[in-house]
C-alpha cells in the first residue's frame, strides 16, 4: 500500500490533534458523553492513522512503550484504583474523592483514575491488533 | 420507527447469517462484523426509543429531568461495541492465518486438523 | 462424667471439618516428615475419635445436634446430628482412620507420592464423617458423592497402571450413579415432608422426617426404589457387587479402610438410618432382604474361588454386607441388634486382616495364597493378629465375631415360615467364611516355609499397631461386651429401631433349647468351615476357573457391555453432528434455535407487541433503510474492499441512529471503532482472493430461507420484548444517585467506572485477552515459521 502524499503530511499532526482530543475526552466523560472507552479508541486511532501513513515501525517508536505493556499497565492502575478503596475500609472499587478540584482537570477521584486505567486498556488492545497486524503485512 | 427498526434489525440478522453459511471464510468475518451491530441495536431498541434527551445530569441539576432515554442499555452496548471489535479483529486475524497456511478461503477444505 | 458441657468447637462440626483443613497440609507435611508422616496425620483422626468418645457412653434415644445458618435468605442450613448410629459410625472411620494413617507410613515408606496420599485420605475421611453426621439430606449427598469421588482417587492411585484406573472409574460410574439417584429420592422425600406439614428447611431433616409418615405418601414406592438403589450401589450388593472386587487394585491400607469401615459401610448406614422412616414394610422387607442374600450367598460363595488374599477378603467382605443389608431387611429387634453387633465385629477383624494381608504382600512379595506358607517364626506379631482376626471373622468363640454369629443365627430361627432356608443360607455363606478365614490367616503362616519373591521377615512396627490392636480388640469385646453396649451398642440399635431398647450380649447364652440349637449351628458352621478348608486348599485353581468363567456373564460383564455400548453410540453421534464443515454446524445451531426459540412463541399467540412511542421521521427513515442497505451491499459485493466500504457505511448509519435517539456516547464509541475496524479490514484482507462463489443455487436458497426466517423471528422478538415493561428500578436508581452519589453528570459514564465498575474491570480483562489473542496467533506462528525455514 503506497499512501498518498495528503494522508502523510495530515498524519503528524493529526496524531497530536486527536491524542490532545482523547485525554480532553477521556477526562470529560464523567460530566460529558466521553469516557475512558472512547478516549482510548481516539487515541488508538490516531497511533493507528500514523502506521497507516508512515508504518508500523515508525509507529512503535512514537509510543515508546510496546502496546501490551500499556494494557498491563491499564489494567493495573484500573485494579489499583479500585483497591485503593479497600485502604479505607470500603469495598472494592467504591469511588473516593477528593475534595478540591484541581485547575484543568476538575475533581479528582479514584473514579477517574479507574477510568485511566480502561483508557490504557482499550488504547494498548487496540494498538496491540493493529500494529501486530501491519506488522504482518510488511 | 420502533416497526422500522425491528425490520431494519431483522434484516441485518438475516444477512449476517446468510454470510456466515458460506463457505468464503471471509464471508464468515464480515458475517460476524454484521452480526455485532445487529445485536447492539437491538439491545439499545429495545431498551426503548427516546429523541434528543441523554441520559445526563444538566448543570446546576443534581437529577437528569424526567423522561431521558435509559442509560442501562447504553452503558452494556458501549462495552459491546469495544468487545465486539477485538472480537472481530481475533476472527480477521485467525481467517488470515488460516489463508496463509492453508492456503484456502474455501472453509470446506478445513477439515483436517493438520496442515 | 465431668466435661465440659459446651466445648469451644462443637466435635461434629471439628470432625467434618478438620480432616479438610489438612488436606492442603498434607503434601508439606509429608515432605518434611518422611516416614514419620503417618504417625502425625494419624493426629487428626485420634482427635476426633477423643473428642466424640467424651459423648460417650449415649444412652438409647440421646441425640446430639448442631444447626448453622448457611444461606438463611435461602432457609438452607448445616444440620448435624449424633445418636448412637453416628457414634458408632464416627468412632469407627476415626479410631481406624488413625491406625490405617500410620499403616500406610510403613506400608508406603518413602514412596514420593505419599503426601498426595494422605491428602486423599484425608478428604476421604472428612466426606465419610460428613455422610454419617449430617443431619440434612442435602448436605448428606453432597458428602455421600464426595466419597465416591475421593475413593476414586484412592482406588486409582497407582494411576500408571490400566488396571487400577478402570478399576477406580468402575468404582466411580457405578456408586456415584447410585448417587444420582439417591439424589432424587431425597428430593421426592422433601417434598413428601412438605406436603407432610413439615415448613422449609425441615423438610431436607432428617430428623424431622423421622416424625411424620412418608411410609404412607404417595412417593413411598418411589423413594424407596431410588433411595435403595443409592445403597446398593454404594455397598456393593448384587448386581452392583463387581466394583468392590476390582477395587483391589488399590494399595492395601485402602483397601483397609475402604472396604472395613467406611465407604461400603455408607450404605449400610444410610439404611439404617432410613429403616426408621422407610422400614417395616412388605416392600422393604422383602427388597432388601432379598438383595443381601444374593450378595451374601455370592459372596460366600465367590471366597472360595479366590487364591489372592486381598482377593478372598473382598468376596468376604461381599458376604458380611450382604449379610448386613439382609438384618436390617429383616428389621426385627433381634435382626437389629445382629447387624449393630456383626457391623462392628466385621470393622475390626476386616480392617486387621487387610493389614495382615498387606504385610504378607509387603514382606514375602505375593499375595498368593498357594505359594505361602511357614512364615509363623519370621512374622510372628502379623501371625498372632491374623489369627485372632481370622478366628473372629470365622467366630469362633470367644472373639466378638462369635457372639455376631450366634446372634445370626438366633435371628434366623426367629423367622417364621422361611426361617428354615434363611437359616440354611446363613449356614452355607458362614461355612464359607469360616473356611476363607482359614485360607487368609491359617495358610499363609503354618505349614512349610514357601519360597518367596522377597526374604521375609516381621513388618515394621507402624504396619503392627494396627492389625494387632484391632485383632486384640476383637477378643476383648467377645470377653467382656459389656462396655460396647452400654456406651454404644444400645444406642446404636434404638437408632436405626426408632425404639428404645438395651443389647445384651453374653458368650454362654445357658441350656435352654434355642439357645443350645443356635450353639450347635456355630460347632456345626466351625467344622463344615474346616472341612471346606482342606478341600479347596487342595483344590483351589480348578474351582477359581470355574469361578471366573461364571463371572464372565455375571453384572460386570454388563458394566462392561453398557461402557462399550456408550462409547460406540458417542462415537456415532459425534460422527453424525460433527461431520468438520463448518457451516454444517452453524446450519444445525441455527435451525435447532429457530425451533426452540419460535415454540415459546407460537404458545403465547396472540403475541401482544410494543407501542411505537416516538413517531415517523422522514430522515429517521432514510438513515434506518441506509444501516440495512449497506449491509446487503456488503453481501452482495464481490470485491472485498467495496464490502469493507459497505459495512463502514452502515456503521456509519449507525453511530448517526445513536446519535439521534440520545445516546452521544454511543454515537462516538461506534464511530472511532469504525474507522478502526475499517483500517483493520484493509490491512488483512488487502491481500486475499477475490469472493468467488462456489455453493449451487440449491443450497443457497436453503440457507437465504434459515436465514430470512431467523431475521423475521429476530425482528418478532423486538417487537415483543419491546411490550414488556420492565421494571426500571435499577435504571431509576442510577439516574438519581448518579450525581448526588457518584459525583458525576453524565450517567452512562458514571455506570461504567463507578456503579457497574466491578463489570467493567472484568470487560477490559477480556479485551486484554483478545489482544494477546491476536498478538500471540501472529507473532508466536510467524517465529515457528522463522525457526522452520
Amino acid at each position: 500500500m503506497i499512501p498518498s502524499l495528503i494522508l502523510r503530511t495530515s498524519a503528524r499532526s493529526l496524531l497530536v490533534l486527536l491524542l490532545l482530543f482523547s485525554v480532553f475526552e477521556l477526562l470529560r466523560g464523567h460530566n460529558d458523553p466521553g469516557g475512558g472507552f472512547i478516549g482510548g479508541l481516539l487515541a488508538a486511532a490516531a497511533f493507528s492513522l500514523y502506521a497507516l501513513a508512515y508504518g508500523v515501525d515508525p509507529a512503535r517508536a512514537v509510543l515508546r512503550l510496546h502496546p501490551l505493556t500499556v494494557a498491563g499497565a491499564g489494567l493495573l492502575v484500573a485494579a489499583a484504583a479500585g483497591a485503593a478503596a479497600l485502604v479505607r475500609g470500603e469495598s472494592f472499587l467504591t469511588g473516593l474523592w477528593y475534595p478540591d478540584p484541581l485547575p484543568g482537570i476538575g475533581k479528582v477521584s479514584s473514579v477517574l483514575v479507574f477510568d485511566v486505567g480502561v483508557y490504557l486498556v482499550v488504547l494498548g488492545t487496540t494498538l496491540l491488533i493493529v500494529f501486530t497486524l501491519g506488522g504482518e503485512e510488511e | 420507527m420502533l416497526y422500522l427498526l425491528a425490520l431494519v434489525i431483522g434484516g441485518l440478522f438475516a444477512v449476517a447469517l446468510y454470510l456466515m453459511l458460506r463457505r468464503n471464510i471471509v464471508q464468515l468475518v464480515f458475517g460476524l462484523l454484521i452480526l455485532g451491530p445487529a445485536t447492539n441495536l437491538l439491545i439499545f431498541t429495545v431498551g426503548g426509543l427516546v429523541r434528543a434527551s441523554p441520559p445526563i445530569v444538566p448543570n446546576g441539576a443534581t437529577a437528569p429531568p424526567p423522561g431521558v432515554a435509559d442509560p442501562l442499555p447504553q452503558a452494556l452496548v458501549l462495552t459491546a461495541i469495544v468487545i465486539g471489535f477485538a472480537l472481530t479483529a481475533f476472527a480477521a486475524v485467525l481467517v488470515k492465518r488460516v489463508y496463509k497456511v492453508t492456503g484456502t478461503d474455501d472453509s470446506d477444505e478445513l477439515r483436517s486438523t493438520d496442515t | 462424667m465431668g466435661y465440659d458441657p459446651t466445648p469451644m468447637i462443637d466435635p461434629m462440626i471439628l470432625a467434618v471439618l478438620l480432616p479438610f483443613a489438612v488436606v492442603p497440609l498434607a503434601p508439606a507435611l509429608a515432605r518434611a516428615l518422611g516416614r514419620w508422616t503417618g504417625w502425625v496425620v494419624a493426629v487428626v483422626p485420634a482427635g476426633i475419635f477423643l473428642s466424640i468418645w467424651r459423648w460417650l457412653p449415649i444412652a438409647p434415644g440421646q441425640v446430639h445436634t448442631t444447626v448453622y445458618s448457611w444461606v438463611p435468605d435461602l432457609g438452607v442450613q448445616l444440620a448435624f446430628l449424633a445418636d448412637g448410629l453416628s457414634i458408632t459410625f464416627v468412632l469407627l472411620i476415626t479410631g481406624i482412620g488413625a491406625l490405617v494413617c500410620i499403616y500406610a507410613g510403613g506400608y508406603l515408606g518413602s514412596d514420593p507420592r505419599l503426601g498426595r496420599f494422605y491428602a486423599y485420605l484425608l478428604a476421604f475421611m472428612g466426606a465419610m464423617l460428613g455422610v454419617v453426621l449430617s443431619d440434612n439430606v442435602i448436605t448428606l449427598f453432597v458428602f455421600w458423592e464426595l466419597t465416591s469421588v475421593t475413593s476414586y482417587l484412592l482406588i486409582g492411585f497407582d494411576h500408571h497402571t490400566e488396571n487400577a484406573r478402570s478399576s477406580a472409574l468402575k468404582a466411580l460410574v457405578v456408586t456415584a450413579a447410585g448417587g444420582l439417584a439417591l439424589l432424587v429420592g431425597f428430593i421426592l422425600m422433601m417434598i413428601a415432608g412438605g406436603q407432610l406439614g413439615l415448613d422449609g428447611a425441615e423438610a431436607g431433616r432428617l430428623s424431622a422426617l423421622a416424625n411424620v409418615d412418608l411410609r404412607g405418601h404417595g412417593y413411598y414406592p418411589a423413594i424407596f426404589a431410588l433411595v435403595l438403589l443409592g445403597c446398593l450401589t454404594k455397598s456393593a450388593q448384587w448386581p452392583f457387587h463387581f466394583w468392590l472386587p476390582a477395587a483391589m487394585a488399590g494399595p492395601t491400607p485402602v483397601s483397609s479402610y475402604l472396604h472395613s469401615a467406611t465407604m461400603v459401610k455408607a450404605g449400610i448406614y444410610l439404611l439404617a438410618r432410613l429403616h426408621p422412616m422407610l422400614g417395616e414394610t412388605w416392600l422393604w422387607n422383602d427388597f432388601v432382604t432379598f438383595f443381601g442374600l444374593i450378595t451374601m450367598l455370592l459372596g460366600a460363595i465367590g471366597t472360595v474361588g479366590q487364591k489372592d488374599l486381598k482377593r478372598i477378603l473382598a468376596y468376604s467382605t461381599l458376604a458380611v454386607l450382604g449379610t448386613l443389608v439382609m438384618l436390617i431387611g429383616i428389621g426385627t429387634e433381634v435382626a437389629i441388634k445382629t447387624a449393630v453387633v456383626y457391623l462392628f465385629a466385621h470393622a475390626l477383624y476386616k480392617a486387621s486382616l487387610f493389614m495382615v494381608a498387606g504385610n504378607v504382600d509387603h514382606e514375602t512379595g505375593t499375595r498368593d495364597v498357594n505359594v505361602l506358607g511357614g512364615l509363623r517364626r519370621l512374622m510372628p506379631f502379623t501371625a498372632a493378629a491374623g489369627t485372632l482376626a481370622a478366628l473372629s471373622k470365622a467366630g469362633a468363640p470367644p472373639m466378638f465375631g462369635f457372639i455376631g454369629k450366634e446372634l445370626l443365627y438366633t435371628t434366623q430361627i426367629s423367622i417364621e415360615n422361611v426361617g428354615a432356608w434363611l437359616i440354611l443360607a446363613a449356614l452355607v455363606a458362614n461355612v464359607a467364611l469360616v473356611a476363607s478365614a482359614l485360607m487368609v490367616s491359617v495358610k499363609p503362616f503354618l505349614g512349610r516355609l514357601q519360597e518367596t519373591p522377597k526374604k521375609p521377615h516381621e513388618a515394621p512396627l507402624s504396619m503392627l499397631v494396627g492389625p494387632v490392636l484391632l485383632a486384640g480388640l476383637g477378643l476383648l469385646r467377645g470377653l467382656q461386651p459389656e462396655p460396647f453396649e452400654n456406651n454404644v451398642g444400645s444406642a446404636a440399635a434404638s437408632a436405626i429401631l426408632g425404639d428404645t431398647v438395651t443389647m445384651k450380649l453374653k458368650l454362654w447364652h445357658g441350656v435352654d433349647p434355642s439357645a443350645l440349637a443356635v450353639m450347635g449351628l456355630s460347632f456345626l458352621t466351625l467344622a463344615a468351615g474346616y472341612w471346606l478348608f482342606t478341600l479347596i486348599r487342595a483344590r483351589v485353581s480348578p474351582i477359581g476357573g470355574a469361578m471366573r468363567r461364571a463371572a464372565e456373564f455375571g453384572p460386570a460383564r454388563w458394566y462392561e457391555l453398557a461402557l462399550a455400548g456408550l462409547y460406540r453410540g458417542a462415537e456415532r453421534v459425534t460422527r453424525v453432528i460433527q461431520d468438520g464443515y463448518l457451516r454444517h454446524y452453524l446450519f444445525t445451531i441455527l435451525v435447532v434455535a429457530l425451533v426452540v426459540a419460535v415454540w415459546p412463541l407460537v404458545q403465547a399467540m396472540p403475541l401482544e407487541l410494543g407501542v411505537d412511542t416516538v413517531g415517523w421521521r422522514a430522515h429517521e427513515i432514510v438513515v434506518a433503510f441506509l444501516v440495512l442497505a449497506g449491509a446487503i451491499l456488503a453481501a452482495v459485493l464481490r470485491s472485498r474492499l467495496a464490502s469493507v466500504a459497505a459495512l463502514g457505511a452502515m456503521g456509519a448509519a449507525i453511530v448517526v441512529l445513536f446519535m439521534l435517539f440520545s445516546a452521544p456516547d454511543l454515537a462516538m464509541t461506534q464511530m472511532v471503532v469504525e474507522t478502526l475496524t475499517v483500517i483493520l479490514l484493509v490491512l488483512v484482507f488487502y491481500h486475499l482472493p477475490p469472493v468467488v462463489r462456489r455453493s449451487g443455487a440449491a443450497s443457497r436458497s436453503r440457507d437465504l430461507l434459515v436465514a430470512i426466517g431467523f431475521g423475521a423471528l429476530m425482528s418478532v422478538l423486538v417487537l415483543a420484548v419491546a411490550a414488556v415493561h420492565p421494571a426500571k428500578d435499577v435504571s431509576e436508581y442510577f439516574l438519581a444517585e448518579s450525581y448526588p452519589s457518584a459525583h458525576g453528570q453524565n450517567v452512562v459514564n458514571v455506570i461504567l467506572v463507578d456503579f457497574r465498575a466491578m463489570d467493567t474491570l472484568g470487560e477490559i480483562a477480556v479485551l486484554a485477552v483478545a489482544g494477546l489473542g491476536v498478538f500471540a496467533l501472529v507473532r508466536l506462528r510467524a517465529r515457528r515459521e522463522e525457526e522452520g525455514s
